[in-house]
């Protein structure tokens, strides 16, 4: 209760300081509104006090137009973050609704501010902002952070559905609206065939990722999550290259020109753009993944190395009117595996937050224009497009969904079941995209655009509010229909021991792919490729490298609890006592939640918030109890008789009993061999684990 | 690298080989160039570091028991042969299969083999039943640092006391098949082998 109260005053404590802002931007207005004219002269501050000979030299002055644009922009971002803060400090409200809902409301709070003291907005969002500025760290973030292998496994089908989902909606859409137009009773006949169609391309741009946080605890599947993002991945890029060709349309002469050979080039351009603008990426990946092979010694500006050149990239792109969204999403996936080797590690977190930050802001600020442009009066309500809009979007979503699907499941191995499609067409939540393409359009070409406009923010509110906020209850109600069959404890434990038997059994035969493209790649990667591209006298997995980025802190901290519980252990309860089903319960609860997950169910990715991988810290402590059996083992080894099972006191940290100590040694060897300084670690562990005793260095 | 591979793997053995196991040529020579890549030695045998290179392995939580389960009592060393004995437990189970041959010996990857091999990994002593505090080695392996030894010792007991049904208060091989009868144990521990 006394949270929530919390929770509220904080969004709204900003409200008394931008009542003060706006009374003086609603001030400071009145006072330029006077000293335009002078306000020429350089001096201009000088010029106000000469022009009225008896005034002193003012002690206070205000001048807030000097400031006005930077300073009203980071107020936006800073209000946002305070809201932000609010949002989350509320924790089950990130599980209500997507992130986004938060961002359009505070965007109409700050419209509605600007609106009621009729001051002229900053002006943030104009064509060449937009695409050099906003969004490029974007689509930048979500290329960096997209999980590659699953990505390449199931290409063909991301390709398939992203690609060719974009241009069904696109086209249906654009084409069932000229249909409406042509109606003469709905007063929309002057918008022709290009006008629609372009409508069409940047209305089908979705941000289904923005909904991924709602239903991350569902357990979606591998295979489901790819597609989301892969789409999401693809959208972007698709859309906007369709836009700028249907513009380049729409430019030329009269559209009733338009022969046949135009389209067929305008076809041609398409592909031309899309593969040019992969093609310049991946080169700067690589360009920029061996530079980062020798920047061993000033650190400091890797971070700036990796994000120059995923900028570089996507102007390079631009100049030549290729696209430049695929060309920084295609350099941010080939710099990765490379970059994330040899970086060191405060570079590593340094670029991860930064980029995380950068878009952050950028849909921020793209969300709080929007927010803006809401509340004013350059609208036009249609009430024939604007509904059709609407229906049309979900019923073309469905469509290509539904029927892109049925085709590709014929050729998968593991095909999306009828619920994973529901759940992929109900995530078509379009976001600041289709809005930014929208108030981009030239008014010289569209005079109708502010209704093109109020269409897209309608479409965009209606699907962040009203299916941002069902989709969770949606899912969870999909999935717990599914699994509503309880199972025994020994049923879970025996099933989670299989699982990862399985996993570990499939890792000792070796990456399992369907595509013998992928495994030929992997082998010349390792030849080629790694060699040239990674320092040298690195280790050459990923693991080991994760062995690199363990905290000594964090061993540490984990050996100090385990003491500290391992002390408050008390001696078992003999025999067995009957449990309540409400015990039963609570145990199977815990279990379920404590066990380490398998390999492969780690997916989980936020878009906007960078939390802790629970895998990393599921691998250190499976590694730090490795460590331990093997130093445990050993020391016993010498003191004890052989064959004697380790004691319970020290089960904690066993991971297997070894009865040889020779074995031990030998182990520990060999896993030692993969970092030196990982016998740091274990040397201390063994200070603390035998307190008092001299503890003998095995090796 | 396929050639090289064949060459050194005699057809008399692949053939013995695909008698026992049940693999086709063609996975059984797939497998075979992965053996060799994880032998760093090149002696044609595979001892526990080599297991122990690979990285997926080491943060697996039962990494040490999965790598123990590949080498037989007191071995120190695998072949290919024992390699692939082991890998054959998880080989799916065909329907032609099923209503083979019952007069022959059982294939190694029937259902009550492929329990018996998750047995094998609680029961390391091998006296046929999995007792409490295997059972919660197990479980202290199977789970995160942030539960009390006191539940997991609860778990334990109360996992104990849903299969044990003749109250030697451990669980024996028969009551692990009990227990497990509704799972479909067929598909959880089969690999698809490409071929």
């Amino acid at each position: 209760m006394g949270l929530e109260m919390f929770e509220a005053f904080s969004p709204w404590n900003v409200l008394p300081w931008l009542v003060v802002l706006a009374c003086c931007e609603a001030s400071s207005g009145v006072n330029t509104s006077s000293n335009s004219s002078a306000l020429q002269t350089p001096n201009a501050w000088f010029a106000a006090s000469s022009s009225d000979p008896d005034e002193r030299i003012s002690v206070f002055e205000l001048d807030y137009d000097y400031v006005q644009i930077p300073y009203e922009v980071t107020l936006w971002i800073l209000l946002a973050s305070l809201a932000k803060i609010g949002f989350h400090l509320y924790h089950r409200l990130p599980h209500l609704m997507p992130e986004s809902c938060l961002l359009i409301l505070v965007g109409a709070l700050v419209g509605s501010i600007i609106f009621g003291t009729h001051h002229q907005s900053p002006p943030v969002m104009d064509s060449s902002i937009y695409f050099l500025y906003l969004l490029p760290p974007i689509v930048l973030e979500s290329g960096y952070f997209m999980p590659t292998r699953p990505f390449f496994e199931n290409i063909g089908s991301i390709l398939w559905w992203g690609g060719l989902g974009a241009l069904i909606n696109a086209f249906g859409i654009g084409l069932s609206l000229y249909f409406i137009c042509q109606i003469k009773a709905f007063g929309l006949s002057d918008m022709h065939l290009l006008q629609n169609l372009l409508f069409g391309s940047l209305i089908s741009a979705v941000d289904p990722v923005a909904v991924l946080a709602v239903f991350e605890e569902a357990r979606v599947n591998e295979q489901l999550y790819m597609m989301i993002f892969g789409e999401a991945l693809l959208n972007d890029g698709i859309s906007v290259v369709l836009y700028n060709i249907l513009i380049a349309f729409t430019k030329m002469h009269k559209f009733e020109d338009i022969e046949p050979v135009d389209i067929l080039a305008g076809c041609a351009r398409f592909i031309i753009v899309g593969c040019g603008g992969v093609f310049f990426g991946i080169i700067f990946g690589f360009i920029s993944a061996f530079i980062t092979r020798f920047t061993q010694n000033i650190s400091a500006i890797e971070p700036l190395i990796v994000f120059m050149f995923s900028y570089l990239s996507y102007l390079a792109a631009e100049t030549l009117y290729l696209s430049g969204i695929l060309a920084i999403t295609a350099c941010a996936v080939t710099m990765k595996k490379y970059v994330e080797e040899n970086v060191s590690q405060t570079s590593y977190t340094t670029i991860k937050y930064f980029m995380k930050m950068l878009s952050s802001v950028s849909e921020t600020l793209i969300f709080i224009f929007m927010g803006v442009s809401t509340i004013g009066k350059n609208h036009e309500w249609n009430w024939a497009f604007i509904c059709f809009t609407l229906v049309f979007c979900q019923i073309w979503r469905a469509i290509s969904v539904f029927v892109l699907f049925y085709v590709s499941n014929q050729f998968r191995t593991f095909p999306f079941s009828i619920k994973d499609q529901f759940i992929i067409f109900y995530s078509g939540v379009r976001g600041a995209g289709s809005f930014s393409l929208a108030f981009l359009l030239p008014l010289s070409l569209f005079p109708r655009k502010k209704l093109f406009v109020t269409a897209t923010l309608v479409v965009i509110y209606f699907t962040v509010f009203f299916q941002g906020i069902t989709i969770g209850p949606l899912v969870r109600y999909l999935d717990v229909r599914k699994t509503n069959k309880k199972e025994s404890i020994n049923e879970e434990l025996h099933i989670r021991l299989m699982d990862h038997l399985k996993a570990g059994i499939e890792d000792v035969c070796g990456q399992w792919s369907h595509y013998q493209i992928r495994d030929k790649f992997k082998k010349f990667d390792h030849q080629y490729l790694r060699k040239i591209l990674i320092r040298k006298n690195l280790p050459k997995s990923s693991i080991v490298s994760l062995y690199k980025k363990l905290e000594m802190k964090q061993a540490i901290e984990m050996v100090e609890t385990g003491i500290l519980t391992s002390a408050a252990f008390s001696a078992r309860v003999q025999g067995t006592k009957r449990l309540s089903p409400e015990d039963v319960e609570s145990m199977r609860d815990i279990l379920t939640h404590n066990m380490y997950q398998v390999r492969q169910r780690n997916l989980s990715y936020n878009k906007y918030n960078l939390k802790p991988q629970t895998s990393e810290k599921q691998a250190k402590e499976i590694l730090i109890r490795r460590q331990n059996t093997l130093r445990e083992s050993m020391r016993k080894g010498h003191s004890l008789p052989w064959g004697k099972q380790a004691g319970t006191k020290n089960i904690r940290y066993l991971s297997f009993p070894y009865s040889n100590p020779q074995t031990a040694r030998r182990d520990l060897r060999a896993a030692e061999s993969t970092g030196n300084w990982m016998r740091l670690i274990s040397v201390f562990l063994q200070r603390i684990w035998v307190p008092g005793s001299i503890a003998q260095d095995p090796c | 690298m396929g050639s090289r591979a064949s060459s050194l793997l005699r057809d008399e053995e692949l053939e013995e080989i695909k008698k026992e196991t049940g693999f086709s040529h063609s996975q059984i020579t797939r497998l075979y160039s992965r053996f060799t890549s994880l032998d760093k030695g090149e002696n044609g045998t595979l001892s526990r570091e080599d297991f122990q290179r690979i990285p997926e392995l080491a943060i697996n939580p039962l990494g040490d028991r999965i790598i123990n389960a590949f080498f037989s009592e007191g071995e120190d060393q695998v072949n290919f042969r024992g390699f692939m004995r082991t890998l054959a437990h998880f080989r799916p189970i065909e329907d032609n299969e099923k209503s083979k041959d019952v007069n022959g010996p059982e294939p190694l990857n029937s259902r009550s083999n492929k329990l018996h091999f998750a047995f094998r990994l609680y029961d390391l002593d091998k006296d046929d039943k999995i007792s409490r505090d295997e059972l919660l080695q197990v479980l202290r392996m199977m789970v995160g640092v942030n539960i009390s030894d006191e539940q997991l010792g609860s778990i334990a007991d109360r996992t104990i006391q849903e299969a044990d049904q003749d109250g030697d208060s451990a669980i024996s091989f028969t009551e692990f098949v009990k227990v497990l009868e509704k799972v479909d144990v067929e598909q959880k521990m089969s690999i698809r082998f490409l071929h």
